[in-house]
């Protein structure tokens, strides 16, 4: 039986990886250190606030962030702005409405907008930059590669869930020559990580593109990683809260567990002992 | 639910009760007096987690609904809404697709468990069909459950599972159609899908009672599968069957927490987080974990209708187990050749699995194949021939004898027995 089963396990690690090499042509983005993982991970604020900027001077001019209102900065767990800076911010922006007679009329932001998006639709995106930037509300969680096994099975116990940021940051990182033999069509840019490699976005972030308030460190990598974190933050407002909470409940849990299984083995001890007690019961 | 009750009422508030309607009492034969085997295992308590499951989907769900709408211009604004702005939202969410994820792994436990016992066996063949009908209804709710939150997986698993119903001859297309409510996957199908997602766990939940009517009339099977005797083979359910499943519900619970706090996203798919677009479909269309055996025995065999029957009798062949498996001896610590079988069983599933997440192609399609052929051989040829060539081992006289060797007791989960080669 065992002999059976091991040589089928051996049989089946044997024809996996085989497969699995000759079809990964795409570049495995590389991991980055993240404060936000882990079980303890939180947000960095000065890193979330860096990120707003470059998203603000950068990738808004593409990118829209519809779900996300200017409110959300000032929010627990998040980049930490405070309200009024919220205020000062939302009013830089222009923001279409109705005027009481009906009319269409621009007004000054206010924390509860959403963000406005750089196109009026989704056709007007596309047309502009060839394909539809994407909407960043939730960019962070909706890209990811490959992990293949057995590396799926070990994020489970190491919790690895960043696939997203990591991703973003290979991205910003990815555009190089393209090599002799590939034919890059017009509009197109060479980016070693984007499938298929050929990315309608142009290179958007260059080495000290954007100065830091905080004077933090401006090189591509850096700024690539400071506006993901940010990115993050937009998917996953919550996680921070999440993570403490987490905390609290799986210790709960346990000791909930731990005092269930002593009354469990107190409870059949009895009958473990003394069987023929059950035989007076009826 | 079960025989008579020994159910006393004490306050005369009980008594009025009782003479009126005997719901205390039944309570009571069901869930506290009612004997239980003395040695099942821990894998007996996966029951009473998929009770605990089902309770979590319905209470998470109906508040969920409270936030949630379905129209495919605001389905998806509207989860993350329920995701930023609702108060625990994210808990909610999570909880609940989570929830689904382990609703199943309980499901496919508890379902492995019974092939293992033979619980299957004369007389509670009523009860695993119903048990079959409730793995049914609840793939037929997770998976209209996906399609609600309107991301491009949702969107593109609903239109390539829905298209399996046009392999069917002559009314294929007509019947697509009917599902659809139009030309193609739009607001009538996610409309449709939303009132069944929210009526089927009801109707699940209906199911469960009489499932555990069947059973309290059977009487639950054990590790050593042979029926209890005397008193001396039993223990009341409650104190000991209660703590038992508490404590494992309970652990069960951290494993659930795990995944909906640290790791929500890891059994969803990236592509559900952009919101669905007809004109792009995405690079690979994968269904959640627990339909990929299924996808893998669909896309093993390249006739599309062939392909959709394999499917649906793969999933359906369980309601005739108990008249594939002619062994007497129900329980596989007496049948060394089925336990081998058994184990192979879960591996080829578990092997389908991992296939259905692969791209149809080269060695996976092989591999593919081979699962699916040792799939259906196990229920159609295995099982059947087995019970008549098998050389079973000595059962033993009664439960209480299989825990107790010699006088020592030894616990309530006996080590099963293996043979020394
Ligand atoms: C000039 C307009 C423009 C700017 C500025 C811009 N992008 Fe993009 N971006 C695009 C377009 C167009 C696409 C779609 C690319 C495609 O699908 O080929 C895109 C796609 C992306 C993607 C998704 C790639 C994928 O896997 O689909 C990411 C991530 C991204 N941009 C990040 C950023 C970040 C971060 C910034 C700011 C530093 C930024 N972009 C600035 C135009 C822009
Ligand atoms: C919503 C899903 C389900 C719920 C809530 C549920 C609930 C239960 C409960 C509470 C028990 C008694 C405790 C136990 O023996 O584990 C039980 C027993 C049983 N269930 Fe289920 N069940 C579900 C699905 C299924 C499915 C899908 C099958 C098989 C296809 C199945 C087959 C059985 C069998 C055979 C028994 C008797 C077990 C024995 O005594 O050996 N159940 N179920």
């Amino acid at each position: 039986m065992t002999r059976t089963l091991s040589a089928l396990i051996v049989a089946a690690a044997l024809a996996v990886p085989t497969v699995a090499a000759a079809q990964e042509q795409q570049m495995t983005p590389p991991r980055q250190n993240w404060s936000f993982s882990g079980p303890f991970g939180t947000y960095d604020q000065a890193q979330l606030q860096r990120g707003f900027k470059i998203y603000k001077e950068v990738c808004s001019n593409c990118h829209s962030m519809e779900l996300l209102s200017f409110r959300n900065l000032a929010e627990p767990g998040g980049p930490g702005f405070t309200e009024a800076q919220v205020k000062a911010l939302a009013a830089e922006y222009k923001i279409q409405d109705l005027d009481d007679k009906g009319q269409p009329t621009e007004r000054p932001g206010r924390p509860a907008d959403h963000f406005p998006s750089p196109f009026p639709n989704a056709a007007a995106a596309a047309a502009a930059n060839g394909v539809a930037p994407p909407d960043m509300s939730t960019l962070a969680k909706a890209r990811t590669y490959t992990r293949g096994f057995p590396w799926f099975i070990f994020d489970i116990f190491t919790q690895y869930q960043e696939q997203g940021p990591d991703y973003i940051v290979a991205i910003l990182n990815g555009y190089k020559n393209p090599p002799k033999d590939f034919s890059l069509p017009a509009g197109g840019h060479y980016n070693e990580y984007f499938p298929g490699h050929n990315i309608a976005m142009p290179q958007p972030l260059q080495d000290g593109q954007v100065t830091f308030d905080d004077g933090a460190p401006n090189s591509l990598h850096e700024e690539a990683k400071d506006v993901a974190a940010f990115l993050m933050w937009a998917s996953e407002p919550h996680l921070v809260q999440r993570k403490r909470i987490g905390f609290q409940v799986m210790i709960f849990l346990i000791v909930l567990s731990g005092l269930l299984y002593f009354t469990k083995k107190k409870v059949w001890k009895a009958v473990e002992l003394h069987p023929e007690k059950l035989e007076q019961k009826a | 639910m079960s025989g008579h009750s020994t159910y006393q009422p004490k306050s005369g508030a009980m008594k009025w009760l009782e003479r009126r309607l005997p719901i205390a009492s039944l309570v009571h034969s069901s869930f506290v007096a009612y004997p239980t085997p003395r040695n099942l295992n821990y894998w007996w308590t996966f029951g009473g987690i998929l009770s605990f499951m089902l309770g979590v989907q319905i209470v998470t769900g109906v508040v969920l609904a409270m936030h949630y709408t379905p129209h495919v211009d605001l389905a998806f604004k509207s989860v993350e809404g329920i995701m930023r702005d609702v108060n625990y939202g994210w808990l909610l969410r999570y909880l609940h697709a989570n929830g689904a994820a382990m609703f199943f792994l309980a499901v496919y436990i508890h379902i492995f468990r019974g092939m293992y016992y033979g619980s299957y066996k004369e007389p509670r063949e009523v009860l695993w069909i119903l048990g079959v009908i409730i793995y049914l209804l609840m793939m037929a709710t997770g998976f209209m459950g996906y399609v609600l939150p309107w991301g491009q997986m949702s969107f593109w698993a609903a239109t390539v599972i829905t298209n399996l119903f046009s392999a069917i001859p002559l009314v294929g297309d007509t019947i697509v159609t009917w599902l659809w409510g139009g030309y193609a996957v739009g607001n009538p199908t996610l409309n449709r899908f939303y009132s069944l997602h929210y009526l089927l766990p009801f109707v699940i939940a209906g199911v469960v009672v009489l499932h555990v009517w069947a059973l309290h009339v059977a009487g639950q099977n054990n590790p050593a599968g042979i029926e209890p005797k005397t008193d001396k083979d039993t223990v009341p359910f409650t104190p000991y069957a209660t703590v038992k499943d508490a404590f494992f519900v309970a652990c069960f619970c951290v494993l659930f927490a795990w995944f909906v706090f640290y790791i929500p996203n890891y059994l969803g798919h990236a592509d559900n987080y952009i919101p669905a677009n007809p004109a792009q479909t995405p690079a690979e269309i994968v269904p959640e974990w627990y339909y990929l055996p299924f996808y893998a025995i669909l896309r093993s065999i390249p006739n599309k209708l062939l392909g959709v029957t394999a499917l649906f009798s793969s999933i359906l062949i369980l309601a005739f187990l108990p008249w594939l498996d002619t062994s007497k001896v129900r329980s596989a610590r007496y049948r060394p050749l089925y336990r081998q079988f058994f184990w192979l069983f879960v591996i080829s599933a578990i092997g389908l699995g991992y296939l259905g997440s692969k791209p149809p192609e080269g060695i996976y399609v092989i591999l593919s194949r081979i699962l699916t052929l040792y799939y259906f051989a196990y229920f159609i040829i295995v099982l059947p021939l087995l019970g008549f060539f098998e050389k079973t081992k000595p059962l033993p006289h009664s439960i209480a004898e299989s825990v107790l060797k010699e006088g020592v007791p030894l616990g309530a989960s006996a080590p099963s027995s293996r043979a020394k080669a």
